[in-house]
C-alpha cells in the first residue's frame, strides 16, 4: 500500500506539471508566436487604443445603428464578464412575451416596416455576446439605419455586403455579418466622406 | 431539413470515420504489450517518469491491484482540487482575485472533474483563477481521460488474455495515453483553434470603451454583497451608465483542446463553445464537435485490433452510428422547424439563403441549427458534455434526444474509454440473451460469460439507471430540489431529470436554467457522479479479471458471431430497450408532455 500511494503522489506531482504548467505555457508560447493576434483576443485597434474585439458583440439599441442579437447577460446585455442564455424553455410564457417586447421594439424605431422579423434579430443567443447577426436580419434593419443617418441604401448595403461572411470553406456553419465591425465603419463612414444627404 | 444541414452532418461523418482508422491502430500500438516504434520514440521520457515514481513498468497487476491504483490516483487528484480552489484566494495567477470557491461548490467541482463528467455549477470567468484551470481542472481533463482510457485497455485485455493474472500496469496505461495520445493531439488542437481566434494569454480581463454607451438599472448591493431591499421587499435599483466593456482573457485554447478530446467537457467561460473566445468560427467548431467523438469512435478499432478481429470493433462501431444517426436527424428536424409559438408572433423562422431560421433563442448565428443540433447530440452521446448551444431553450423533442442519448448510458461512443467499456457491458448482456433464447452457454470472444461476468456487466448497467431514477425521484420531492428550477411545468420537471441524468452519467452537460450552485444540488449531484464512475469500473475490472483468467474457447457451430448485422440489430436493440424501458414514463412526464400542450 505504501508503495502504490508513493507511486501515485509522484506520478501525481509529474503529470500536474507536464499537463498543468508545461502543456499550458507550451501552448501559450506557440500561439503568441505564430497567431498573437487571435491569441490575445482578435482586438480591433483604432489609433492605437484597443476598442472592442471582432468575435464579442456589444449592446445597440439606437437606430441609427444595427441591432445585434438580443442578450440575456445580467446586469446589463452584452457583459463579456459574465457570459449567459436565457435558458428559457420553448413553451416558457416570459419567452413569448420577451420576443412580443422585441418586436414591439423594433417596430417603434422603424414604423414602416411590417415584414415578418428574422428570428434571430428578437431571439436571445447561446453566450449573450454573440457577435453577428444572420444576412437577413441586417436587410430587416437598413432601410432604417440609412434614414436615421440620412445615407443612400446603396451606400448602406456596400458597407452590410463588406462585412458579410459566408459559409466557411463553403460549407461549414451559416452566413453571417459582424455587427460591431459594420457600426465602427457606419460611423468611420460619417467622418471620412460628408454623404449626400437624402439621396437614395 | 435544409440541403446544407445534410451535406454538413454527411462531412463530418466522413472526416470522422476516415480517421478511425489510422487513430485505432496507432492507440492499438500505443497500448502493445510489446514495445514498438511509437513506444520506443518516447521511451526516454516515459522511463524517466517511471524511475521517478518507482514504478516497475513491467509489473502486471491483478484487477484489483489495478483498481486500487485508479482509485487512489483518481481520489488524490480530486483532493488537489478541492484544495486549489479553497485556497486559490492565497495562491499566485488570479489577476481578478476570486475569492474561495464554497465548499459544496468545491466538493462537486472536485468530483465532476475526476469523474470525467465536468458538471459546472460555477461560471468559468467569474469564479476560477487561472491557476485553478491549469493546475486544478484542465490537469484531471487529461488524466480523468486518462484513466477511462485505461480501464477501457485493461477490460479489453481481459477479452485478449488467456489464463492469465494480471491485466497490465495501471500507471503505464495511464502514462501513456497522456504521452502520447492526448498530449500531443491537444497541443496540435490548440494551436487550430487559435489560429481561428480562441485566446491564450495570461493577460488580465481587458476593458473597451463601447460604442454605444446606455444606462441600465442595477441592484444595490449592501456591505454584504447582498441585495438591499426597499420596505416592500422588492429589490432597490440604481441607475449605472455602461460605458466599457470587460473581455475576459487567459489560458482558454488550451484547456478547451483537452476538453474536447478527453470527453471532459468543462468550459473556460460559463456559456462553454457558445462562447465566441471559446468557439469562434464554424471551423473552430467543426474541429471541437470532430475533437468530441474522434477517441471515442477509434477506441472501436483499437478494440478490433488488440482482440484480434477487427470486424468485432467495426461492428460496436456500427450499434453507435445506428442509434446515433437517425437521433440526430430528429434533432434537427425538430429544431429546424422551429417554434411555433413564435410564428404567432410574427417571427421569420424560414430557412432560406439569407438565414438559418428554426428555433434561434439560446443558439447562437454563426452555427445556426445543424452545427447546434449537430453537437447538442454528439456531446450528449459522448459523454462530453460542452454545449455550443442552450439546450434548455431547445424545443420539446429537440431537448428530449440529448437528454435520452445521456439516459442510454453514455455507450453510444460515450466518454473516452469508459464509453466503449460500457458498450461492452451491453455487449455480454447481449449474448447472453441470445444464449437464452437458443439455449446455448453464451460467449464472447471466446470467453464463456457465466453468472460472475453476467452480475457485474448487469451492475455497470444498472448502477447509472438506479442513480437517474432515484436521483430524481429525491430531487422532486425536497423543496430544494424544486428551488433551483427556473422554467415552469412540464419543462422545470425536464430541467431536473437532465440534471441528475447527467451526472449519474458522467456527462456534464445541462438544462442551465436549473440553479444548482446550491449546497443540495451540489452534494445530490456529487454523489450521482461519484457512484456513477467508480463502482462501475470496479464492476467492470472485476468481470475483466475474470475473463483474463479463463481459457480460450474455440469457435463452434453453437457460438453466436459478433460481427454480423444481425448482432449489431441484437444489440443496438439491448441498449434502446434498457433505455426506453427505464426513462420512457419519467420522459413522457418531461419533455413529451411538454411537447403535446405547448406545440
Amino acid at each position: 500500500m505504501s508503495k502504490l500511494l508513493r507511486q501515485s503522489f509522484v506520478l501525481l506531482l509529474l503529470m500536474t506539471v507536464i499537463t498543468g504548467v508545461l502543456y499550458p505555457l507550451a501552448a501559450t508560447g506557440l500561439a503568441q508566436l505564430i497567431f498573437p493576434r487571435q491569441a490575445n483576443g482578435s482586438l480591433i485597434v483604432q489609433d492605437g487604443k484597443p476598442v472592442g474585439s471582432v468575435l464579442i458583440g456589444q449592446s445597440f439599441t439606437d437606430p441609427k445603428y444595427f441591432w445585434g442579437r438580443p442578450s440575456a447577460t445580467t446586469p446589463n446585455p452584452y457583459n463579456a464578464s459574465a457570459s449567459s442564455g436565457s435558458n428559457l424553455g420553448p413553451t416558457n410564457p416570459a419567452l413569448t412575451d420577451t420576443v412580443r417586447q422585441r418586436i414591439a421594439a423594433l417596430r417603434a424605431v422603424d414604423p414602416g416596416n411590417t415584414a415578418p422579423v428574422p428570428v434571430d434579430l428578437v431571439t436571445a443567443s447561446g453566450s449573450g455576446l454573440d457577435p453577428e447577426i444572420s444576412p437577413a436580419a441586417a436587410q430587416y434593419q437598413l432601410a432604417r439605419v440609412a434614414k436615421a443617418r440620412g445615407l443612400g441604401t446603396a451606400q448602406v448595403q456596400a458597407l452590410v455586403s463588406e462585412f458579410t461572411r459566408g459559409r466557411q470553406l463553403g460549407v461549414l456553419g451559416e452566413p453571417r455579418v459582424n455587427v460591431l465591425q459594420l457600426n465602427l465603419a457606419l460611423d468611420a463612414h460619417r467622418f471620412a466622406s460628408s454623404p449626400p444627404r437624402g439621396e437614395d | 431539413m435544409t440541403a446544407n444541414d445534410y451535406l454538413q452532418i454527411g462531412l463530418y461523418l466522413a472526416v470522422l470515420l476516415l480517421l478511425v482508422k489510422p487513430l485505432g491502430a496507432y492507440m492499438a500500438l500505443v497500448f502493445a504489450d510489446t514495445p514498438n516504434r511509437v513506444t520506443r520514440a518516447g521511451g526516454g521520457i516515459e522511463r524517466g517518469i517511471y524511475r521517478l515514481c518507482g514504478i516497475q513498468a513491467d509489473e502486471d497487476m491483478g484487477w484489483r491491484r489495478y483498481a486500487g491504483a485508479m482509485l487512489l490516483f483518481n481520489v488524490s487528484g480530486l483532493l488537489v482540487v478541492y484544495a486549489l480552489q479553497r485556497l486559490q484566494l492565497w495562491l499566485p495567477l488570479n489577476p481578478q482575485h476570486f475569492g474561495a470557491v464554497s465548499a459544496d461548490s468545491a466538493m462537486n467541482t472536485a468530483i465532476s472533474f475526476a469523474t470525467n463528467t465536468n458538471w459546472q455549477g460555477y461560471g468559468g470567468e467569474s469564479t476560477m483563477s487561472y491557476l485553478t484551470q491549469m493546475l486544478g481542472l484542465a490537469v484531471q481533463n487529461f488524466l480523468s481521460a486518462a484513466t477511462g482510457i485505461a480501464v477501457l485497455i485493461a477490460v479489453i485485455r481481459g477479452f485478449s488474455r488467456r489464463s492469465a493474472s494480471g491485466l497490465g500496469n495501471f500507471w503505464v496505461d495511464l502514462t501513456r495515453s497522456t504521452l502520447y495520445l492526448l498530449l500531443p493531439l491537444s497541443l496540435l488542437m490548440t494551436l487550430l483553434l487559435v489560429s481561428q481566434g480562441v485566446v491564450q494569454n495570461f493577460r488580465p480581463y481587458l476593458d473597451v470603451p463601447v460604442v454605444q454607451t446606455a444606462t441600465v438599472s442595477e441592484p444595490v448591493m449592501d456591505a454584504a454583497g447582498n441585495p438591499e431591499k426597499d420596505a416592500a421587499g422588492n429589490a432597490v435599483m440604481k441607475p449605472v451608465r455602461v460605458s466599457t466593456q470587460t473581455l475576459p482573457m487567459g489560458p482558454a485554447a488550451s484547456q478547451i483542446a483537452i476538453k474536447q478530446l478527453g470527453t471532459n467537457g468543462g468550459g473556460f467561460f460559463n456559456v462553454n463553445s457558445a462562447h465566441p473566445f471559446e468557439n469562434p468560427t464554424p471551423l473552430s467548431d467543426f474541429l471541437e464537435l470532430l475533437a468530441i467523438l474522434l477517441i471515442p469512435a477509434s477506441l472501436c478499432y483499437t478494440f478490433g485490433a488488440m482482440v484480434g478481429d477487427r470486424r468485432q470493433g467495426w461492428s460496436l462501431l456500427a450499434v453507435m452510428l445506428v442509434i446515433f444517426i437517425p437521433l440526430l436527424l430528429a434533432c434537427t428536424a425538430a429544431e429546424q422547424a422551429g417554434n411555433p409559438l413564435l410564428t404567432q408572433l410574427g417571427v421569420d423562422q424560414h430557412a432560406s439563403a439569407l438565414q438559418a431560421g428554426g428555433n434561434m433563442e439560446g443558439k447562437e448565428t454563426r452555427f445556426g441549427i445543424v452545427d447546434s443540433t449537430l453537437w447538442a447530440t454528439a456531446t450528449t452521446a459522448a459523454s462530453n458534455g460542452s454545449v455550443n448551444a442552450m439546450h434548455d431553450s431547445f424545443t420539446p423533442l429537440g431537448g428530449l434526444v440529448p437528454m435520452w442519448l445521456i439516459q442510454l448510458g453514455e455507450v453510444i461512443f460515450g466518454g473516452v474509454g469508459s464509453g466503449l467499456y460500457g458498450m461492452l457491458a451491453f455487449a455480454v448482456v447481449a449474448v447472453f440473451i441470445a444464449g437464452l433464447m437458443v439455449g446455448r452457454t453464451p460467449e464472447y470472444l471466446g470467453k464463456k460469460i457465466e453468472a460472475y461476468e453476467m452480475k457485474m456487466a448487469s451492475l455497470a448497467v444498472l448502477i447509472p439507471c438506479a442513480l437517474v431514477v432515484i436521483g430524481t425521484a429525491i430531487a422532486v420531492m425536497v423543496p430544494a430540489g424544486a428551488a433551483g428550477v427556473a422554467n415552469p411545468g412540464a419543462h422545470g420537471f425536464s430541467e431536473m431529470l437532465y440534471a441528475v441524468s447527467s451526472a449519474s452519467n458522467n456527462n456534464g452537460s445541462a438544462f442551465a436554467g436549473l440553479s444548482a450552485n446550491t449546497p443540495f444540488w451540489n452534494v445530490l449531484l456529487g454523489v450521482c457522479m461519484f457512484l456513477a464512475r467508480y463502482p462501475l469500473i470496479v464492476a467492470m475490472l472485476a468481470m475483466a479479471g475474470a475473463l483474463a483468467a479463463k481459457r480460450h474457447v474455440p469457435e463452434s457451430a453453437g457460438t453466436l458471431p459478433t460481427h454480423t448485422p444481425l448482432f449489431v440489430t441484437l444489440l443496438a436493440c439491448v441498449v434502446i430497450v434498457v433505455g426506453a424501458l427505464t426513462f420512457l414514463p419519467a420522459l413522457a412526464l418531461g419533455p413529451i408532455v411538454e411537447s403535446l400542450s405547448g406545440h
